[in-house]
């Protein structure tokens, strides 16, 4: 959480987008989907209510991680999959900055899956923005720990043969407390998603379906085009019932453990049969079963924020714990280090 | 009463017994008492990796050694004078240590079949001869405890357990060293179990009365105190003396200090030592693996802290990548390497110092490394400040090389005064006129500009750097450029670091060079050569990359150079390459130190035994 120092105070002049541009060209390929994640950020950055020194972006290797070079705060483009330990010190070093983690699909979840659940477990103050395309970009094309199975790539000519995990499932059950997904072509959703990420204290993870348009181009066509996405994605709204489809004619009902799309035409159901979204429900079995509408065909792709809880936060505990002993013990000095335990005298 | 007193210079004494038997404690008592007594002192514990090994086997048997005496101690001791065996298995492990008319005092009630049989022993070796040539001192200890605590309100098993209060009572009366520092000691560490104080206090007192009053010593020892410099005395570690040192340079440094570490032998207890002291402004991050560890330490120091973080062998090389990542951010990083056993897994409670190559080497690319080693536990303390220094001066990381042996092992440390420890604070950048991320300073270091400063905002990561501005530079000749100046710049701490000193006789023959923990066995060797007339030379090296500026000169000038290491050669290839020279090699890899002996026999073996005349 940001103290009064580094945040921005009402006198300032307010940022603006162009303030975050580091204006260095930008070395995606045309059209890629990253670019529209580092828009909305842009944008959304000058309302986090933080001065731009106090932000800090970290990132490991891959395409998504060259975020940071674009972004005109402190960044620092780590090692493969190590963004969430680097980021980690800095944010225990100085508790009062900001620290957001760009990653991909590879990056964060099959080299530096380790890092990953254990930033979730322990709650630290993190914000991640998984930029999840399915696909290794940077090495050309191979299958990546999200990539469905059967997949054809360059190092899975026949096929892959293994199971994808589902990141939001990985974070929800690693222990994290703010979990969101969005898409590179739902601006205004994604700078929501941004925005609410920022204001929450602990671990936030936003995984943003993004399209590679080189090696695994229209990856979630079904979710972004015009004419299929009504029909293909809940909006997920705290309070409100699951309801999609063109003309909102469908919905969710939770019958048991099990999710089913029904009809709200048809008669048998209305709107209060459906389940309705709680984001800040303590337990997060519902926001897993949410997780998992991704392996169900007929259900739709939540979008949105699956669930938020308050616990404190590691680096704040950390803190916590430091300045207890302080005051209980007083501060200790290095005459009183050197002399701790049994000494003695030569004359 | 009446008994004989002889006055000794130097001993040095084994206890040994199950990991169960408390010989730790027994001989850390046995120090702490011997240094408030004025002894100077080295100290070695050897455990078995099984945190508890079945009771009675050989595998299970936990040891201490102690060499103390009037004299200068550099180690703790070739061979025992004395041992203190408390089961057969005890007895089997140690024996061959000992020197030839050693001191063994058994407890004889643990030699029964059961035990003899765990222990492998066909026969009792305390009713046969096998024991001839020893001094060997039969004491039934365990019913005498039993005895002594008759009446007592504790349990048999406690009784049993006092058994090793009992014993160093006896050695307190035997060595003439008072009893009462142990029983300052057991009242505040048992002040909430009476009955166990109690017990224990009578067995102590009990085993030293009955020192005095058996017929079975005949002679009692003295060892007088030590000439040590004035000032206050404690008893550290070398892994002790390295989180106290690390601690102090983030004072001198004006820093917090920040740990990022990952649990391993023998390494963790600077992470314990270092976890007590969050009243002195230290964070320590338990991290998910050893890669997380120093990314999290090297984040740290990103952020603007004394970024540290400690492993042994096979989680430096695990950090590998992320050292190379810290060469090519320029930041500073302490990494201490406490060396085991290896290669892999390897031997985790056993010493060698076979990763000097791979600290030297073990990274891709070009990613010179400041490295520098500890000399004895004491050193510990000071090398960590020291490297401290270099990192944040230079902007590098130091990899810290100590070994399992100093780590464990302890001497009484002379406590400095604080203030007369350098002041080592950085400067960070604020001032937004002239800044540039890869700009530098006469020291080729460059700025440390953290983040929350307004206007210095910057990238920094793993993709080469242009020259000065620090952006991303994929062009050739840059590239050459700057791993030229990451050389230069680690090169150029040669001018910044003590020269290379030479003891003993300055025109000798001989040169015998060390690095590191065997410090004190080749001194120990050198100076027992030397008093039989041979002369020889003695330089050791804390810093080995890069070396002393002196050091070619040094080595140039001996007509042979004698490498003694625990490891293959690996100093020996580096003195080879980097200075065009032959050197005579020593190697053990045992998982143990050298014994001076050892070293000794080998100078006198190149001398040609014609003591050097």
């Amino acid at each position: 959480m940001a103290n009064n120092e580094s945040a921005v105070s009402q006198s300032e002049v307010k940022l603006t987008a162009k303030d975050f541009s580091t204006g260095q060209d930008v070395r995606w390929c045309p059209g890629c989907g990253d670019y529209s994640i580092l828009a909305q950020m842009q944008r959304t950055a000058p309302d986090f209510g933080m001065k731009k020194e106090n932000i800090v972006y970290v990132s490991g290797i891959g395409c998504s991680s060259r975020f940071p070079y674009y972004m005109d705060t402190y960044g620092f483009h780590s090692i493969h999959g190590r963004a969430p330990a680097i980021a980690t010190g800095v944010k225990l070093a100085n508790p009062e900055l900001m620290v957001w983690v760009a990653t991909g699909d590879g990056d964060l979840l099959s080299i530096g899956g380790n890092h990953f659940i254990h930033a979730c477990r322990r709650n630290i103050d993190l914000k991640i923005l998984l930029f999840n395309n399915r696909i290794y970009g940077l090495t050309k094309g191979q299958y990546s720990p999200t990539s469905e199975k059967g997949k054809k790539t360059k190092s899975t000519p026949f096929g892959s043969v293994d199971y994808p995990f589902h990141p939001i499932s990985v974070a929800i059950g690693s222990g994290a407390t703010f979990v969101a997904r969005s898409l590179d072509r739902e601006p205004k959703h994604l700078q929501a998603m941004m925005s609410r990420a920022s204001k929450h204290t602990g671990i936030a993870l936003i995984e943003i379906l993004q399209n590679c348009n080189i090696f695994n181009d229209g990856a979630f066509e079904l979710y972004t085009e015009k004419d299929t996405k009504a029909d293909n994605v809940v909006v997920l709204e705290h309070g409100k019932p699951l309801v999609f489809g063109k003309n909102n004619e469908k919905g969710v009902r939770l019958n048991g453990f099990n999710p089913e799309v029904v009809s709200l035409e048809d008669g048998k159901f209305s709107l209060d049969d459906l389940w309705v979204h709680d984001e800040f429900d303590p337990d997060p079995t519902r926001a897993f079963i949410l997780s998992r509408f991704i392996d169900n065909n007929a259900l739709p792709l939540p979008i949105g924020i699956f669930m938020q809880i308050q616990k404190t936060s590691y680096d704040a505990d950390v803190e916590t714990q430091i300045n207890n002993i302080k005051t209980s013990r007083g501060e200790g000095d290095l005459k009183s280090l050197f002399f701790d335990g049994n000494t003695w005298e030569v004359a | 009463m009446g008994k004989e007193v002889q006055i000794l210079e130097d001993v040095t004494v084994r206890f040994a017994g199950d990991s169960g038997d408390g010989m730790q404690l027994t001989g850390s008592q046995f120090t702490n008492t011997t240094a408030l007594f004025g002894n100077d002192l080295s100290t070695l514990p050897d455990y078995p990796a099984e945190i508890r090994a079945p009771a009675g086997t050989l595998y299970g048997v936990s040891g201490f050694q102690l060499h103390f005496g009037s004299n200068d101690i550099k180690t703790p001791g070739d061979s025992p004078d004395v041992l203190i065996a408390m089961n057969p298995a005890a007895l089997k492990v140690n024996i061959k240590d000992l020197k030839s008319n050693a001191i063994i005092i058994v407890n004889t009630n643990a030699f029964d079949q059961k035990n003899l049989k765990l222990a492998q022993y066909e026969k009792n070796p305390l009713e046969d001869d096998s024991l001839k040539g020893y001094t060997v001192i039969p004491v039934p200890l365990s019913q005498l405890t039993a005895n002594a605590l008759e009446g007592s309100a504790i349990s048999n098993k406690e009784v049993g357990r006092s058994k090793n209060f009992f014993a160093l009572g006896m050695m307190y009366w035997l060595y003439n060293r008072p009893i009462e520092p142990t029983i300052l000691w057991m009242e505040s560490k048992f002040k909430n179990k009476p009955e166990i104080l109690e017990a224990n206090k009578k067995a102590l007192s009990t085993g030293y009365y009955f020192g005095e009053t058996t017929e079975l010593f005949t002679t009692r020892y003295h060892v007088e105190p030590a000439k040590l410099e004035k000032g206050f005395y404690r008893n550290v570690s070398g892994n002790e003396a390295t989180a106290i040192g690390m601690v102090a340079a983030a004072v001198k440094a004006k820093l917090q200090l920040f740990l990022g570490s990952y649990p391993i032998t023998p390494a963790s207890e600077i992470l314990h030592e270092l976890s007590r002291y969050k009243s002195y402004g230290v964070k320590t991050f338990q991290a998910e693996d050893e890669i997380s560890a120093i990314c999290a330490a090297i984040g740290a120091s990103f952020a603007g802290d004394l970024a540290l973080t400690t492993t042994s062998g096979p989680g430096l090389a695990l950090k590998t990548e992320a050292v190379g990542l810290a060469v090519m951010t320029e930041l500073p990083i302490v990494i201490i390497n406490v060396q085991r056993g290896g290669p892999s897994t390897g031997l985790p409670t056993k010493t060698e110092q076979a990763d000097l190559l791979q600290s030297m080497f073990g990274r891709n690319g070009e990613a010179p490394v400041v490295i520098l080693a500890a000399s004895t536990p004491v050193d510990c303390f000071y090398m960590a400040f020291e490297a401290s220094r270099i990192a944040l001066k230079y902007m590098v990381p130091v990899i810290l090389l100590t070994d399992g042996y100093l780590a464990n092992g302890s001497e009484p440390w002379r406590i400095p005064d604080p203030d007369s420890l350098p002041d080592i604070s950085v400067q960070f950048r604020t001032e937004k006129e002239g800044y540039y991320p890869y700009s530098r300073n006469e020291n080729l270091s460059r700025p440390w500009a953290i983040p929350g400063t307004p206007g210095l905002e910057h990238r920094i990561g793993g993709l080469e750097k242009a020259n000065i501005y620090g952006t991303v530079s994929y062009d050739t000749e840059n590239h050459e450029i700057m791993c030229k100046l990451r050389e230069e710049k680690v090169n150029k701490i040669a001018l910044d670091i003590p020269d290379l000193e030479v003891t003993g006789d300055l025109d000798a023959d001989l040169l015998v060079v060390g690095w590191g923990g065997t410090f004190g066995s080749i001194a120990e060797a050198v100076q027992r050569a030397r008093k039989n007339g041979y002369k020889i030379a003695q330089a050791h090296f804390k810093y080995l990359n890069p070396f002393p500026k002196n050091s070619a000169e040094v080595l140039k000038k001996y007509k042979s150079v004698l490498v003694p290491e625990l490891n293959l050669g690996q100093l020996s290839h580096l003195l080879r390459s980097e200075f065009l020279i032959d050197v005579v090699q020593l190697n053990k890899v045992q998982g143990l130190p050298f014994k001076s002996i050892e070293i000794e026999e080998r100078i006198i073996e190149i001398l040609g035994g014609n003591n050097g005349k």
